[in-house]
């Protein structure tokens, strides 16, 4: 915002790095739980300038990464019916189902376009109205009160040929489940937008329940590598609280009027994510008022639980028990030319992150 | 993995398009010309009595046709004679094939031949064969265009990529990624206002006027880098010339609006095609006149010296960060896809 | 997960019952419409919001922004403590 220049001055950077450095007497883990915090890390170069002793571990944050299995195959099935456009943000385009990709369904003659919002799905609904048009709706609690501002659109103008079909993710349910079993990590890099929407206090919990040092960060490298700075403190002194350091976008009880509409036209379900297996209420359905907007119900789509690719570890990575790099299949036959699992399609996923920007592998 | 089907990212340029070209093309037509992989083939037709000429085609298929900063006639004219510069070659003639599909309003065919006329009369380069053909409704997307070039090299001119060696500056005409930014902006419905603007521009006068700057030898490569962007090109030519190369983020110039476009959309600026800059690898000691003599012409005055050709990893190019990091610079895998959640 | 951008406000657009209130929001050079109906506190002319899929998720003022800035400033001379 005009300051973005001022805080990547590499002077402010190695001040920043300098000081974490004095505060870090021993090895320590933290997970960056969101994807766009991984992309930021590794196209910054940022692990080249933290001190050794810091590992940084990918957590559940990329939406696209953690859909199931079966929630990638029902997208592809409903892209198959003819009649229906299916609208998608680009990140969905190219992951593997088991057996086909959209941008392979494309290939073969589906109607499949990019938005950039699902305003934008909207109105090609609105614009063409012999055609249904579905929006996959993937994200998490940044993204979802956007989707249900556009679902309260198609409700108020009676938009009969939009629909969405929910694959839609909680963040708090999925970190309570994930440090359910140890991960060996001192520390939670909580993610900046979704805590814009759900407030820092939501983490409350997870500092206190698991003794687990939570701190919010923004996406700038100077605003992660103080958010490192906080993290090593507490964690030398021995403390488990959560503390905002991206206070110009996340307040603490944070932002109610986005919580209300996304509780207005969604309810809190059981869902399953790739990697992490079902989780009890950490997904969202649409409320039976909103009904017709559902896909699943309008076109009879079915989700089945499909198994993950046998060897593929996006599992693993996704939990922060792995890095990409330990996987048998990275940058071997898993390439972001020839993906095998989500992590390496997503952009903001760990191992293309890895592959992209860390790799010597040419 | 075999795939059945060709898909859009076969077209990126990137690491889908070299497997396409390995695969299935250099098999059944391998030659000499063809495998040095140049923007344009250079061929001696000295067996035929004449001197060396660059040969090249191209087709474009942009959609939308006309964006801000041009349309596909333009495109289509600058791109293949950047495509000869690229070799040293000085262009000349261009053939000019149409595709048209049924229901092409009159007016804006008569708008992208104007812009034809234009491109070409100012570059100094004269269209001398043609075809057109019409298909059905749906077969073809408005106008699809191929032009193919030619030109000669004069002054025994010797210019690849295999040529980059240890110390050459690395140089880049001007901002990167505006034209990549501007379609992808326009064809993702962002409804973007604003100064985004493709930067398609032929590239004859620049080169001519760098050639003349420096002394004969000092141009080792030269490259646009188009589908793909930076990226794309640096690591083609840290692969053929078998050499590292290592960037400064911090001086490659991209204008504020292109890095606006890729905030929003999640993409990166060095994957982002450009229709009007030329990657130049340039002995050291000529560096400061190469950028010097491009900054004196339009088309050039955001030149700037980004990197060096390094003695590392054979192929491997590295980017130092603005803030002091470092980083892998891939090449482009499949098709810039904007993300968001 | 959850690209979003500040922009600067540079016009507002009140909704009715029928439409939702946009906000014109401008950085570097680009302007765009984005929708103000799940933005917190809805922001004057002049504040940033943050942009994620065509909707304002937060707004700040540009007091708030540089308050934000100064205390990773204060944090970064503090090694020499």
């Amino acid at each position: 915002m005009g300051q973005s220049e001022d805080i990547s001055d590499p002077d402010l950077i190695k001040d920043l790095a300098l000081r974490l450095k004095g505060l870090v007497k021993r090895p320590m883990k933290f997970m960056e739980v969101c994807g766009t915090h991984t992309v930021s890390i590794s196209r910054s170069g940022l692990r080249s300038i933290i001190p050794k002793e810091i590992e940084l571990i990918s957590g559940p944050g990329c939406p696209v990464c953690v859909t199931a299995q079966g929630d990638i195959d029902a997208f592809i099935e409903t892209a198959k019916i003819p009649g229906i456009t299916v609208t998608t943000f680009g990140d969905l385009l190219k992951v593997p189902g088991s057996s086909d990709s959209l941008a392979g369904r494309r290939a073969k003659g589906a109607q499949v376009d990019v938005v950039y919002s699902p305003v934008d799905a909207l109105q090609l609904a609105r614009k063409d109205r012999s055609r249904e048009v579905v929006f996959l709706a993937v994200g998490f609690e940044t993204t979802i009160p956007c989707i249900a501002a556009t679902i309260k659109d198609a409700a108020r103008d009676g938009t009969g040929n939009f629909s969405i079909l929910p694959a839609l993710k909680l963040m708090p349910p999925a970190l309570e489940a994930l440090l359910e079993t140890d991960i060996g990590i001192d520390g939670l890099i909580c993610p900046g937008h979704v805590s814009a929407v759900i407030g820092a206090a939501a983490y409350k919990p997870i500092a206190e329940g698991f003794g687990m040092p939570c701190v919010v960060a923004g996406f700038e490298p100077a605003e992660i590598l103080f958010a490192l700075i906080l993290l090593a403190r507490q964690v030398n002194a021995g403390r488990a609280e959560v503390e905002n350091a991206y206070p110009r976008a996340v307040s603490w009880e944070g932002n109610g009027k986005a919580l209300g509409i996304m509780n207005e036209v969604f309810l809190q379900c059981d869902t399953e994510w790739r990697g992490l297996g079902a989780i009890r209420q950490s997904g969202l359905a649409l409320k039976p008022e909103y009904n017709k907007f559902d896909a699943k119900y309008r076109f009879g789509i079915e989700t089945r639980h499909t198994p993950e690719p046998k060897g593929c570890l996006c599992g693993d990575i996704i939990k922060g028990l792995d890095i990409p790099s330990n996987c048998p299949f990275f940058a071997s036959i898993c390439t972001p030319v020839s993906p095998v699992g989500p992590c390496m399609v997503s952009s903001e996923g760990a191992c293309a992150a890895y592959f992209r920007y860390e790799t010597g592998v040419i | 993995m075999r795939l059945e089907n060709i898909l859009l990212d076969h077209g990126s340029g990137g690491l889908f398009t070299q497997e396409l070209v390995e695969k299935v093309f250099l098999p059944r037509l391998d030659n000499p010309i063809l495998s040095e992989f140049g923007d344009s083939a250079l061929i001696d037709m000295g067996p035929w009595g004449a001197g060396r000429i660059a040969f090249t085609t191209d087709s474009y298929v942009v959609d939308p046709i006309f964006f801000p900063g041009g349309d596909i006639g333009a495109l289509a004219v600058s791109g293949t004679i950047n495509d000869l510069c690229m070799r040293g070659a000085v262009p000349l003639f261009l053939s000019l094939g149409l595709i048209l599909e049924e229901g092409l309003a009159m007016d804006d065919l008569e708008q992208v031949i104007g812009s034809i006329q234009a491109a070409s009369c100012s570059a100094g380069v004269q269209v001398v064969t043609g075809d057109t053909k019409v298909v059905p409704r749906g077969k073809a997307d408005k106008i699809f265009i191929n032009t193919s070039g030619i030109g000669v090299i004069k002054n025994g001119a010797d210019i690849s990529s295999s040529k980059a060696s240890v110390g050459d500056a690395v140089i880049l005409s001007g901002t990167m990624g505006d034209h990549g930014a501007t379609i992808l902006a326009s064809r993702h419905g962002l409804a973007f206002e604003g100064n985004l603007k493709s930067d398609v521009t032929a590239l004859n006068r620049m080169i001519e006027a760098l050639m003349n700057a420096v002394p004969k030898d000092a141009i080792h490569t030269m490259r646009d880098p188009t589908r793909g962007g930076v990226a794309t090109a640096l690591n083609e030519i840290a692969r053929t010339a078998g050499v590292a190369i290592e960037i400064d983020e911090g001086n490659v110039p991209v204008k504020p609006e292109v890095k606006t476009a890729c905030e929003i959309l999640g993409l990166d600026p060095f994957y982002l095609a450009n229709e009007g800059k030329c990657l130049a690898i340039v002995d050291e000691k000529a560096a400061e006149s190469a950028v010097y003599s491009m900054r004196l012409m339009p088309e050039g005055r955001d030149a700037a010296l980004i990197g060096r050709i390094k003695d590392g990893r054979p192929g491997q190019v590295v980017l130092r960060t603005k803030i002091g990091g470092c980083r892998i610079l891939r090449p482009l895998s499949g098709e810039p896809l904007p993300r968001i959640c | 997960m959850c690209l979003a951008v500040p922009m600067e406000v540079v016009e507002i657009k009140d909704g009715d019952e029928l439409t939702s209130p946009i906000a014109l929001v401008e950085l570097g050079g680009i302007r765009r419409e984005i929708r103000l109906d799940i933005v917190d506190r809805l922001p004057h002319i002049g504040d940033y919001v943050i942009v994620h899929a065509g909707f304002a998720v937060h707004s700040l003022t540009k007091d708030e922004a540089e308050e934000s800035i100064s205390l990773i400033r204060r944090m970064a001379d503090g090694w020499r403590e």
